[in-house]
């Protein structure tokens, strides 16, 4: 189980890699979809068929409105001028040098102090349900629902869904403001 | 634990998208890469061995559950996720219209 939910995760993380180095706008799109659909094994390996349902429609609409978004632009990457020539033999610019090695301190920075944070957490496998341990034992009955996920979010926690509901609204009041027809100048 | 070790890793892969890239598609990308390792990180947190799904049927009352609280709560962040890169993108093909390139180096310096 904790192998084969490492191997989809090594799965997404080179997918990932390669939608962010792709030449093309459209096939960075599209292998952007290997993380999104592994994501989606995952959830399904890990018991929340929820989650799976709702990530799989959310992962085609983006994927829609990527294409829609590419369509009506340009497909070209934007060239990177990292390397350059000297005499025919290609340099890293230092400044670009510079940047790799901030950057992979950083990164390395953050990850060791990940692996410090991960000792408080529960190893994997053996979670101690703590604060849903009232809503398993009397969820079903207090809110009516078998799907414990559906009661928590609609019952139990309802106040959050009408948050999610306004951000939802709000976002799209935002698109239609910005895609406007007639900008003002 | 190597498993949460492995999703921060996909969280740094997102993070080295939005800092190194200068396409903006590239940066969205990579703020939904960003989302979906800490979905993923929520959802391995409540998991608990040979636990199953959260739904109540008869012949399953008497075993383990996995933790239904981060499943709702994850399953708000998608949707939320949604409206966010969908705005984001609006944002994207405003500037496009607007500057004739996804460029983010080049948008800076037309300025307006």
């Amino acid at each position: 189980m904790e192998v084969l939910i490492a191997i989809i995760i090594v799965l997404m993380i080179a997918g990932s890699i390669y939608t962010l180095h792709s030449r093309d706008l459209l096939s960075a799109v599209i292998s952007y979809g290997i993380t999104g659909f592994g994501l989606v094994i995952c959830f399904l390996l890990l018991q929340a068929p929820d989650l799976a349902i709702a990530q799989i429609l959310v992962e085609i609409i983006t994927l829609i409105i990527m294409i829609s978004v590419i369509r009506i632009s340009t497909r070209e990457d934007v060239t990177e001028r990292s390397t350059i020539h000297i005499k025919g033999v290609r340099y890293i610019n230092m400044r670009t040098a510079a940047y790799i090695v901030t950057g992979a301190v950083f990164m390395i920075a953050l990850l060791y102090f990940f692996m410090d944070a991960t000792v408080l957490l529960d190893p994997f496998g053996v979670h101690q349900v703590r604060m849903s341990a009232a809503y398993m034992e009397v969820g079903a009955a207090i809110t009516g629902s078998a799907n414990l996920v559906a009661g928590v979010l609609f019952d139990f926690r309802a106040y959050d869904t009408l948050g999610e509901a306004t951000i939802l609204i709000t976002a799209v009041i935002g698109i239609l403001t910005v895609l406007r027809l007639k900008g003002r100048r | 634990m190597i498993l949460y070790i492995l999703c921060f890793i996909l969280f740094l892969v997102g993070l080295y998208g939005v800092i190194t890239r200068r396409n903006v598609i590239k940066i969205v990308l990579g703020i939904c890469i960003m989302e979906y390792s800490l979905n993923l990180l929520l959802i391995l947190i409540g998991y608990v061995d040979e636990g199953v799904a959260p739904i109540v049927v008869r012949e399953t009352m008497a075993s383990k559950f996995v933790d239904p609280l981060p499943q709702a709560m994850v399953l708000t962040v998608i949707v939320i996720g949604l409206a966010t890169t969908a705005m984001l993108l609006a944002i994207a093909i405003r500037v496009y219209k607007k500057h004739g390139t996804f460029d983010i180096r080049e948008i800076k310096n037309l300025k307006g």
